[in-house]
């Protein structure tokens, strides 16, 4: 897999003893952009202006420009300013931010430390999922050593400036991975989103001036801050700048973390990168961006991996998870799967996603099981338009858009489940079937 | 009851105080110092996986520790004890496993090693076993996508594309 692997994030992620200094700062030239730019005393404000410049844009999700968003934080305020990471990665399909950190931490902890300089904030938290309490200490470790090495702490490469980096473990909540309730979360609350604006970077932690970044995203500062602006742009389109990290899952030969240009086929990555379909699978669904996208068709595998292909061609690019769906997966089966998984996580503050989500997987249930009518297909996709942008956070969005997708797209398979009571295909049940064999024989024993 | 949220959560007694050993109290004084000397709750969250770290789930007393420990009301500490799923109410087993059945777990086949385990155990999901050494849970993503069906045992993963066999290995092979 190495021929093409060779980029920013990747090119030496397989390296021995990465995760130690000593190796980060040989394979990635590591902790240099930190020395040239604090050493250096390059302006907090040009900073930013170079990030601006990148074209980098928010990783997480939304593609929100990354210089802009560290813009907003206000020049003269007197309160205290923070960085937070969002290491939350809980969008079904993705898990980049999982081996950057888990392989290359050090990459996260510069990057940390240029973006906290350039908003001037003496505090940055890393917020991570509880289920990576295993990367904690790994986390820590680096921490520890760019501190030993007198890039953490006071005075950091002469420049005055000071920084201490925490971790701050999650506890299982998908929409801790929302920034304003990731916020709460840090600040000892339930997970709740805020209202908006005040945007966190007016008004974020502790009512202070914030910015919350991706893993992925402020992993990419260091490289621009070492190489420039003009080399980000390299790779890439005019508005979809540099490389991204798709994660491949589903029936593929070489599933796993990709980094690509932006900008490159979806076919290319499925074919060339990942190797195709298994032998015996063809593709059915392409989900692009994480289980909360819109789903695409095999028709559309030439449409480019960037923020503005893949929104003309009716989805969204989010997280970089790409699920490839081969035909014998049941798209009402799979529509289930995910409202369950948004019914779960839903945080219950407002009603259109509480009740919404609890309504289309009862009626999906029904549908699912051969017990729903032609008009309940019609009635899922009314409540769903009734959360899509009108529920509290974009976890109501999350909800609606896969199954107003499926049910678009792939209506055929909802009627077969009224008029047959069975599904058309289902490889998953296929399989479950011997065990349902095996429990009825056990009970009637 | 309504329609898709828990109304009124039961928190289990003990019947007796629970301390902090001192070790654990200057852990409680670590934590506090990572956050500004007037945001104590943020000490809540990593305080209570101290706690039940210690004391395997989050009884109402241990809730009432972590509130005294922090110096915040415990109505406030149990509000996000019962808001994040990894908090466990009840106790469990010596062995918490869970296995991903989001997606694109599901899609490589997450329901055949789930029961698969629960056959193999005997329990069904949420459940613990009889000599307290396993707790089955079904969990949602836990991104590890690309190397699907995976499960998690505790705070150790086990990505390999499980089947039951692998699954067989594994389970047979914890002390």
């Amino acid at each position: 897999m190495s021929l093409k692997r060779e980029l920013i994030f990747f090119a030496k992620i397989d390296e021995p003893g990465l995760t130690g200094i000593d190796v980060y700062k040989r394979a990635y030239s590591g902790y240099q952009a930190v020395e040239k730019t604090l050493g250096g005393k390059v302006a907090p404000g040009d900073v930013i202006d170079i990030v601006k410049a990148s074209g980098l844009r928010g990783r997480g999700g939304a593609g929100f420009s990354a210089g802009m968003k560290w813009s907003f934080v206000p020049k003269d305020s007197p309160k205290p300013r923070y960085l937070v990471v969002n290491a939350d990665e809980s969008e079904p399909g993705t898990f980049k931010d999982r081996e950057l950190m888990t392989k290359n931490p050090h990459q996260l902890i510069e990057g940390i430390i240029l973006a906290s300089y350039a908003i001037k904030a003496n505090v940055a938290y890393i917020y991570i999922r509880g289920e990576f309490a295993w990367l904690v200490p790994v986390l820590e470790s680096a921490i520890a050593e760019a501190k030993a090495a007198g890039y953490l702490g006071k005075n950091i490469q002469g420049s005055g400036f000071d920084l201490e980096c925490h971790v701050h473990l999650g506890a299982g909540a998908y929409i801790c991975g929302e920034e304003t309730a990731l916020l709460n979360s840090l600040e000892g609350k339930r997970g709740n989103p805020r209202l908006k604006p005040p945007f966190p970077a007016v008004e974020g932690l502790y009512a202070c001036p914030t910015v919350v970044n991706n893993v992925e995203t402020i992993c990419a500062v260091g490289p621009i801050m070492l190489n420039g602006a003009d080399w980000y742009r390299q790779w890439g389109t005019e508005k979809s700048t540099g490389t991204k990290l798709f994660s491949v899952s589903g029936p593929v030969k070489r599933p796993g973390n990709y980094e690509i240009p932006m900008g490159l086929p979806i076919r290319t990555l499925l074919e060339e990168y990942c190797g195709g379909m298994l032998d015996g699978y063809t593709l059915k669904a392409i989900v692009p961006g994480g289980s909360s996208v819109p789903a695409m068709l095999p028709s559309q595998l030439d449409t480019p991996l960037d923020y503005e292909s893949i929104a003309a061609a009716g989805s969204m690019l989010g997280s970089g998870g790409c699920v490839f769906i081969d035909d014998q997966v049941c798209m009402v089966d799979l529509a289930l799967n995910v409202t369950k998984f948004y019914r779960h996580e839903s945080c219950g503050k407002c009603t259109p996603c509480r009740e919404g989500t609890h309504w289309i997987e009862n009626i999906l249930t029904q549908l699912e099981h051969g017990e729903g009518t032609m008009e309940q297909i019609d009635q899922v996709y009314g409540i769903c338009d009734m959360i899509l942008g009108k529920s509290f956070c974009a976890l109501g969005d999350a909800a609606a858009m896969p199954v107003m997708s499926y049910i678009k797209l792939f209506r055929d398979e909802f009627e077969f489940h009224v008029r047959e009571k069975r599904c058309r295909v289902n490889r998953r049940r296929a399989e479950l079937a011997p065990y349902r064999e095996a429990a009825t024989a056990a009970s009637q024993v | 009851m309504g329609l898709s949220t828990k109304v009124g959560i039961d928190l289990v007694r003990l019947g007796k105080d629970l301390e902090f050993a001192p070790a654990d109290q200057a852990r409680v004084k670590e934590i506090l110092a990572r956050y500004p000397a007037d945001q104590r709750a943020s000490a809540i969250m990593p305080v209570l996986w101290l706690a039940q770290e210690r004391f395997n789930f989050l009884s109402q007393e241990a809730i009432d520790l972590t509130a005294r420990s922090i110096g915040v009301p415990a109505s406030e500490v149990a509000g996000v004890a019962t808001f994040y799923t990894m908090f466990h109410l009840d106790p469990v087993g010596k062995y918490v496993i869970q296995v991903c059945c989001t997606m694109s777990c599901s899609i490589m086949g997450a329901e055949r090693v789930f029961a698969h385990i629960e056959k193999k155990l005997g329990i069904k999901a949420g459940e613990t076993t009889p000599d307290g050494r396993f707790t089955i849970k079904k969990v949602e993503c836990l991104a590890a996508c690309g190397y699907a069906p995976m499960l998690q045992i505790n705070e150790r993963k086990f990505d390999e594309r499980l089947d039951e066999a692998a699954v067989d290995r594994l389970l047979d092979s914890l002390p």
